[in-house]
């Protein structure tokens, strides 16, 4: 029986998603030997045009051609997932969305008219149809291997999308919001990052994005009567994933200080 | 000095020293209070040296500080965050392996635990929380086999509460402070005017243990003042509940307006939950490696607050907060008599105090209680 097929795909990101791909190295061998990677341009100058059984997309679409390749890695994959949060929410370059693009590229490149990219970052789910989105800025390796196994054998990923808040106790991190009075995303924030923040003492900056029901103004509304100030709400909400819905309407409902 | 009545001993800080270092050496593990990231946790310890000298806590919703006492109190604190039921009812524990054989499946299940550990400073609380877990994992009709196993080998060496906090109502709950069983030891710490411990002891295997340390018996003196320790803490709880006719006023009061406006304070975070001593909710993942050739089971925390908590074809059963926070009160004050022949909660006020938005249990009670449709208002 021929090994199914995996593509890795890029559009707008640091590429730092895929490259969790290649840091799986004790994994690497077994997944090599259970799958064909017949497109991964990180890790191999090899083309195989598809159909592709897995294909694994990195990046937000930013310009027109990249909605015209998304269109077609689509048609060519059974299986699509997407992977990062440029690739599910439109990633850090997502803050233009609320901004003035062209004002925008002209603080950054010295010849703004020399770069032709659409006003707004966007998540591969706002343009065609996506199996499944593994979340996180970066994704975490145990979660990708844990997609690409169930994927190839046909069960549904053990993916939670519950509050951070989860792990951050089964690890018997202690909580920073009480015991520190930091403000902390993780009541909000998707699985997935083993509550990395918290366990360095440091409150959650919401890698993962939105948790599955994310009580983003019942948060901010207490974290403000605690002292903290709009923008500070403002800057938390808008960061790796600032167009997540959620994160993006209560980012809208602060000012800047 | 008189010898005390019920003949109970007395040991000095050395003697603590000694009694910690006699349960290391029969092989237990001790798992005990220490200072860790700004708050009190419970974790491995070796002997006085890692005990939390002279740090107390202070506790009210949604906040949590150590202070210094001033004083050199070992056990001078209320509860951290964790109970022991980290270290029984575990966050994450592997069921069965199927591995695929030659012939069929090959299924592997994990060994028994085997795990001796003593609990160093545990509370009455703590006490009755193991025990209420004890009814639902243990002498319930689904025995859970890990839970059993390592509940087997624990040794309780208790300390009676001499410093509740902000957010403690064990006397509503009718735990404490004051542990009357449940123990192998129970010391009483005593500051003045020494430093030293009145034991009580509970278990054979405690006055077996008991007899490797230096001791006397207490003087009437020194059993008074430890009865003014527990008698004190009782006097300084921080909070109440009202428990009359609980049950009833909590399933009375179902479309209480009280649910609604608690969901637009509560984050569904499932930190309440997860503090909780005696939450015992679990999700079962199925898992398999790369190659397909090993299937893990694996049990792990969850809790009812989280969306997709009992999911059924279709959707989870509570969609909406309200619900879902309706179901976790009224479970652990009311329905919990109906299945367990007790309350589910002790009074040990973490779902207060580590709530990030600081919800108070005892305030949602007293709440539903004030304008109670029906006549459970109690007195």
């Amino acid at each position: 029986m021929a090994k199914p097929k995996l593509a890795v795909f890029k559009f707008a990101s640091c590429d730092g998603c895929q490259l969790t791909l290649l840091d799986c190295e004790d994994e690497l061998l077994a997944l090599a030997d259970r799958i064909d990677i017949a497109y991964f341009l990180e890790a191999t100058s090899r083309i195989d045009g598809g159909p592709y059984d897995l294909s694994l997309v990195d990046g937000s679409i930013t310009t027109a051609e990249d909605v015209e390749r998304i269109r077609e890695v689509r048609a060519r994959s059974k299986r699509l997932v997407t992977i990062g949060a440029c690739a599910t929410a439109g990633g850090i370059q997502a803050l233009r969305n609320a901004r003035d693009h062209a004002e925008m590229l002209s603080y950054v490149y010295a010849r703004p008219e020399w770069v032709d990219a659409l006003a707004t970052s966007t998540a591969i789910a706002r343009h065609v149809e996506v199996d499944f989105e593994l979340r996180g800025c970066p994704i975490s390796k145990q979660q990708l291997l844990e997609v690409i196994s169930a994927f190839l054998h046909g069960r549904r990923p053990a993916v939670k999308s519950h509050a951070t808040c989860l792990e951050c106790k089964m690890k018997g991190h202690v909580c920073v919001v009480v015991a520190k009075g930091v403000p902390c995303l993780g009541p909000v924030t998707h699985d997935g990052c083993g509550a990395l923040c918290p366990g360095w003492a440091r409150g959650c900056y919401g890698c993962f994005g939105p948790s599955d029901a994310p009580q983003t103004s019942t948060l901010s509304r207490y974290y403000l009567a605690k002292g903290a100030r709009p923008g500070q709400m403002k800057r938390l909400f808008s960061s790796f994933n600032a167009d997540a819905e959620a994160f993006r309407e209560e980012a809208s409902r602060h000012g800047d200080d | 000095m008189q010898a005390s009545a019920g003949g109970r001993m007395r040991i000095d800080v050395n003697g603590l020293d000694v009694l910690l270092r006699a349960l290391a050496d029969e092989g237990h593990e001790l798992v005990g209070p220490r200072v860790q990231d700004g708050a009190i946790v419970l974790g491995p310890i070796r002997g006085v040296e890692d005990l939390p000298r002279g740090v107390g806590d202070e506790q009210t919703p949604g906040r949590y500080r150590l202070r210094a006492r001033g004083d050199d109190a070992l056990f001078g604190y209320a509860v951290p965050q964790h109970s022991f039921k980290k270290e029984l009812l575990l966050p994450r524990v592997t069921l069965v392996r199927i591995r695929r054989g030659k012939t069929g499946a090959v299924v592997e299940a994990p060994p028994r635990p085997d795990r001796k550990v003593a609990f160093v400073g545990m509370r009455a609380c703590e006490i009755a929380a193991v025990e209420v877990q004890d009814r639902v994992l243990r002498d319930g009709p689904w025995m859970d086999a890990d839970y059993a196993a390592r509940r087997e080998q624990v040794f309780v060496l208790a300390v009676q509460c001499g410093a509740p906090s902000g957010t403690c109502f064990c006397v509503s709950m009718g735990t404490g402070p004051k542990a009357e069983a449940g123990f192998d030891l129970a010391l009483t710490e005593l500051l003045a005017p020494e430093h030293a411990f009145v034991v009580e002891v509970g278990t054979e295997a405690g006055r077996r243990i008991l007899a490797r340390v230096p001791r006397r018996e207490a003087t009437a003196e020194e059993e008074e003042a430890a009865a003014r320790v527990v008698c004190d803490a009782a006097a300084r709880m921080g909070r109440t509940m009202d428990t009359t006719n609980i049950r009833d006023l909590m399933m009375s009061n179902l479309e209480h307006p009280r649910w609604e406006d608690v969901a637009e304070r509560c984050l569904g975070c499932a930190n309440c939950t997860l503090a909780c001593p005696t939450c015992f909710c679990t999700d079962v993942e199925d898992t398999t490696d790369l190659s397909g050739d090993e299937a893990t089971r694996t049990r792990r925390w969850d809790s009812c607050f989280t969306f997709d908590f009992a999911y059924l074809h279709g959707g989870g059963v509570r969609p909406s907060l309200r619900g879902r926070y309706r179901q976790w009160l009224t479970h652990k004050v009311a329905t919990w008599h109906d299945q367990f022949g007790t309350s589910g909660c002790v009074g040990c006020g973490r779902c207060i105090t580590w709530c990030p938005v600081g919800i108070d249990i005892t305030e949602e009670v007293a709440a539903i209680r004030a304008t109670s449709a029906t006549a459970e208002r109690g007195g």
